[in-house]
């Protein structure tokens, strides 16, 4: 705690120009907050909790999305710039796949549903887990020791390529994806009341997460990752194998990814062969918000997003939220590169 | 004789590592000076601290009376300090001509508006650029390599290419950091002999070197770095007498 | 004639020259070819290859940025959308409808010029804080840039005419313009010259003289100092600034040229269509633009040039076009069921071709940095760079260890 201390201290106040940036910086997220405070006030508790319930389950999504960047970030430095849309490949291939798991809208509800979608999710993950593995294997691998345009420029093929598939697959239309999450309102006292689906969506999400972070830092995989992230060269020489070890990583993220498209499909029943561009830049917002290359960061960055985003869209105009997101992204980037947790320091 | 270089007290560290630790010393104008010490003394951070690729922990770096500390790379090269690599760094895919001509950058005057509309000054300048690369190849004796990419030079060959980028800069002290490595005995009295005509152009030499017998003839003063620290200074007899530096050397290859 | 002879001699083998060569003749003949094969009924066609100009000049301003100083720009769409603004805004009745309440009506060409300067200036201040960052993080916060600066004119309200952005422009104007049997008229000087779309061949021809004006710009800084010092900075950043090249104005300058030139492509176009829209700078220009530099050859002008030929001719001719040719196709082999759209998904063959342009886009990037990373045309120095692969020592993200 005390180091931790000491390290938020060191970071908040280094130079002049840097401790004016922050002083800066702080005064517009003071002033931020209180406006959002009285317009909290003004709007009611329950509209706040509603509003709340709608940011955490929302960044729940982008955080589940966001660890997958994190991770390939943390050992390959490389941004996938497709792994938003293996996310939305998730929901495309689930939506496909509900048939065979007997998943027919209307007719299918409460505890019944449970095998059905586990199967589904089990199943999507692998899927996703698979292709990504596969954009690994045929368009970053070959071109580890290239420089490092090449695999960003290849990335974004991906990307292009996944989203154009997609399209030609189900058209540029928003699907519909079946509402099988009860739509109840859970009690929390005072009158006060929050959504059911969006407590299953921060359950599901937070149970991943935390078989997550067990697994990197108990399993011997994960310690492999987390040695080849520190030092690849260092790593091998341990005796790691590198190409597994990466094709592990991909294989993570991407099944986190599927689930979350699955959960997002799921929450909002609406999907597009496009989101995963829009969804993709906020979950790496929210990764580099909490320090890219750092897991408990892209949980916090996620949750973070997504409850500006909501509250942005709640009690501010919708048609800036998209902006605000964006520019925090930039700001972020620029004045505070290592994010709110950051360990990795970027040089120049 | 004044002193080029000053180097105060100059420590640098990395986490809870130091890899240079208090530091002082100064380079007279002049002279070939020598820095010597074990493997990871902090003999190549030193000279990154110099040249503003690091910026020290503490202590001042002062060229030509000039305060120089954490300046950016690019200004202690405009200041006059120039550099090499201890693994060699070129442009690979640049003709070994290029190469020098880059080196040349912050000595040239033409401007945005004049490279864009290839005017009379530009075209004066580039030529004039030019012809002195050319002199600097003779001078390191790579006329005849001129037009092949740098990656396509033979190791030596490399290394020289490196010693006449640096000095297109027009600088008036000359990092070599380990400028003999990987050389055969012919190579290194060839390497001597440029050090020579390059102190008899008006540069200082500061080298970082290994090999003790290029250290001993090359180099009027010593100073001898171990786990950061200086351990000793001064003329080489001097210095190879010293029960402290033996002992550093021998302590590690022990 | 020796001297001719000499030249024609020195340059044949040189593939940007016979390049640049072909790519003139062609494009000076393509109007009256046009014409002539469809009867003087080209105009169409011969405006769609103007507008492809647009493109071509943003690939070659691109390749500033990405081919010449290795940055990857991923928002390059927003500079063209500021230069677009710009113009509407100093070259139409529209800033009399908000609070200033007094049009301006700039000069085209002074417009031209304000569009590309409010561009480059808009490049330095957000490549300033950005290129001191590691590579990537440029490419993110372009990506976000790009996102950001259309949201911003949809949201602007009345200062950008919102939604439905601001139409009116000032069109392209010359103090004079010559016309000729090219036009099916008699020689002649016409005096205040307005480029409508009613003579799209004089359009055209005022295209290629701003890309051939354009070419020989970035031709001259890439074979200046400047160049020399983009090429050291992709190469080694390191060994660049020990060398004495301040890296990072260097990288501001490559990416505030790229930004000028989308800015002037913008301006241009905005004057041209004499109407903007925040609809038209969304990310797929942006990720058409570097297509178009990957295929061609990154680093190499006529490269980009031949790149954003290939393309725009794919994009804006070839998948248009496609569909109803499939189909054609596909029912003269007795195959109509193609053309069905059926229950399962189908929608029928038309529309499977015409939805896959982001496949195109996903399978050039791909494939070519995979299989061909120097591109169609490479510059020499990028194929070697680009296909050699460095061993694994050397390959670490070349960061400070001297
Ligand atoms: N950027 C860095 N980050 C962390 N530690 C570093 C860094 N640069 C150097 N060091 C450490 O500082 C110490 C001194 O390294 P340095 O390269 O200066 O030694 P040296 O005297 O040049 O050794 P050699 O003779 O092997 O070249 C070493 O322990 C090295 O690991
Ligand atoms: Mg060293």
């Amino acid at each position: 705690m005390a180091a931790m201390v000491q390290r938020l201290r060191a970071s908040v106040i280094s130079t002049p120009t840097a401790s004016l940036i922050n002083l800066v910086g702080l005064a517009i997220v003071a002033v931020a907050l209180v406006a959002t405070a009285q317009r909290v006030y003004q709007g009611g508790a329950t509209y706040f909790f509603q509003t709340l319930g709608f940011g955490l389950a929302q960044g729940a999504i982008f955080a589940l999305v966001a660890l997958g960047y994190t991770m390939v970030y943390g050992i390959i430095e490389l941004i996938n710039f497709a792994h938003g849309d293996v996310f939305t490949l998730g929901a495309f291939i689930s939506l496909a796949l509900m048939p065979v798991f007997g998943l027919n809208e209307g007719r299918i509800s409460g505890a019944a549903l449970i095998l059905p979608l586990l199967g589904l999710f089990v199943v999507t993950m692998l899927i996703c887990a698979l292709v990504n593995v596969g954009i690994e294997r045929v368009a970053y691998r070959p071109l580890r020791h290239a420089p490092r345009l090449a695999p960003l420029i290849t990335a974004i093929g991906m990307s292009a390529l996944l989203e154009g598939v997609m399209n030609v697959w189900r058209g540029p239309f928003n699907l519909h994806y079946p509402d099988f999450l009860p739509s109840t309102q859970i009690p929390i006292g005072g009158g006060v009341t929050i959504a059911a689906k969006a407590v299953m969506v921060i359950v599901v999400a937070v149970v991943l997460m935390v078989s997550l972070t067990l697994f990197v830092n108990r399993s011997k995989l994960g310690k492999a990752m987390r040695a080849t992230a520190q030092d690849r060269d260092a790593a091998q020489l341990m005796g790691i194998d590198i190409n597994r070890t990466i094709s592990a990583t991909f294989f993570i993220g991407a099944a986190l990814a599927g689930a979350a498209g699955i959960i997002y499909g799921l929450y909002y029943n609406s999907v597009q062969a496009f989101d995963g561009f829009q969804y993709g830049l906020y979950a790496f917002t929210a990764a580099v918000f909490g320090g890219i290359g750092n897991i408990p960061g892209a949980a916090l960055g996620g949750i973070l997003i997504g409850v500006i985003y909501s509250i942005s869209d709640g009690y501010f105009t919708v048609s800036w939220t998209q902006v605000l997101v964006f520019a925090i992204l930039i700001f972020v980037l620029v004045f505070r590169p290592t994010g709110l947790l950051g360990m990795r320091v970027p040089e120049k | 004789m004044s002193a080029i270089l000053r180097v105060g007290g100059v420590t640098k560290r990395f986490g809870g590592l130091v890899a240079v630790d208090n530091v002082t010393f100064e380079v007279e104008e002049g002279e070939v000076f020598a820095l010597i010490g074990p493997n990871g003394a902090g003999k190549t951070t030193l000279f990154n601290c110099v040249t503003g690729f690091y910026k020290p922990t503490l202590g001042t770096v002062t060229f030509r009376d000039r305060n120089l500390t954490g300046s950016p790379p690019h200004r202690t090269a405009k200041a006059g300090i120039a550099r090499t690599f201890q693994n060699i760094r070129l442009f690979e895919y640049m003709s070994a001509l290029d190469n020098v001509r880059l080196g040349h950058h912050c000595r040239m005057h033409s401007k945005l508006w004049d490279s864009l509309f290839k005017t009379p000054f530009e075209r004066s300048e580039e030529k004039r650029i030019t012809e002195h690369s050319m002199e600097l190849l003779k001078l390191v004796g790579l006329e005849r390599q001129s037009e092949n990419y740098a990656r396509n030079l033979a190791y030596g060959q490399q290394r020289r290419l490196e010693i006449a980028r640096a000095l297109a800069t027009d600088p008036k002290l000359l990092l070599l950091d380990e400028p003999a490595a990987g050389f055969n005995p012919q190579e290194k009295v060839e390497l001597m002999a440029l050090v020579q005509t390059i102190l008899k152009r008006g540069i200082t030499v500061f080298l970082i070197e290994h090999d003790m017998k290029v250290v001993m003839q090359a180099s009027q003063r010593i100073v001898v770095l171990d786990h950061g620290e200086k351990i000793a200074e001064g003329p080489p007899v001097e210095v190879r007498n010293n029960p402290r530096v033996i002992e550093a050397y021998l302590g590690k290859s022990a | 004639m020796t001297t001719v002879r000499n030249f024609v001699r020195s340059n044949v083998r040189n593939p940007n020259a016979v390049a640049y060569f072909l790519m003139a003749v062609s494009a000076l003949f393509f109007p009256a070819v046009v014409q002539f094969a469809t009867g003087g009924s080209g105009d169409y066609l011969v405006g769609l290859a103007a507008d492809g100009g647009i493109y071509m000049l943003m690939a070659i301003g691109l390749n500033v940025v990405v081919g010449f100083a290795g940055l990857l720009d991923l928002g390059y769409a927003a500079f063209f959308a500021i230069g677009s603004y710009t113009y509407a805004l100093v070259a139409s009745n529209h800033l009399g409808v908000t609070p200033i309440g007094h049009s301006l009506h700039v000069p085209f060409w002074i417009a031209l010029f304000i569009g590309m300067f409010v561009a480059a200036t808009a490049g330095a201040l957000l490549g300033a804080p950005t290129l001191r960052l590691r590579g990537d993080y440029l490419a993110i916060v372009t990506l976000g840039f790009g996102e950001i600066v259309p949201r911003v004119f949809r949201n602007a309200g009345i200062w950008t005419g919102g939604v439905p952005g601001i139409s009116a422009l000032d069109v392209p104007t010359l103090p004079g313009w010559v016309q000729g049997p090219w036009v099916g008229q008699d020689f002649g000087w016409v005096p205040d010259f307005r480029f409508t779309s009613a003579n799209l061949t004089a359009y055209y021809m005022l295209m290629i003289i701003l890309i051939a004006f354009v070419v020989i710009l970035v031709h001259n800084l890439y074979n200046s100092r400047l160049g020399r010092a983009w090429m050291a900075v992709r190469e080694d950043e390191t060994a660049a600034a020990a060398s004495g090249v301040n890296t990072v104005s260097v990288k501001l300058l490559a990416f505030s040229i790229g930004a000028a030139t989308s800015g002037f492509a913008g301006a241009f176009y905005g004057a041209k269509l004499s109407y903007v829209s925040s609809e038209n700078f969304g990310f797929i220009v942006s990720v058409t633009v570097l297509a178009m530099v990957v295929l061609g050859g990154m680093g190499n002008i006529p490269g980009a040039m031949l790149g954003a030929i290939v393309l725009y001719f794919i994009l804006f001719w070839l998948l248009p076009n496609a569909p109803g040719q499939m189909q054609g196709l596909a029912s003269s082999l007795g195959l109509d069921w193609l053309n069905q759209s059926n229950p399962n998904g189908w929608p029928g063959i038309g529309e499977v071709v015409s939805r896959s342009k982001y496949v195109i886009f996903g399978l050039i990037l791909v494939g070519i940095m995979l299989l061909r990373p120097q591109g169609l045309l490479p510059s020499q120095i990028r194929k070697q760079e680009l296909t050699h692969e460095e061993p694994e020592a050397l390959a670490a993200p070349r960061q400070l260890q001297a």
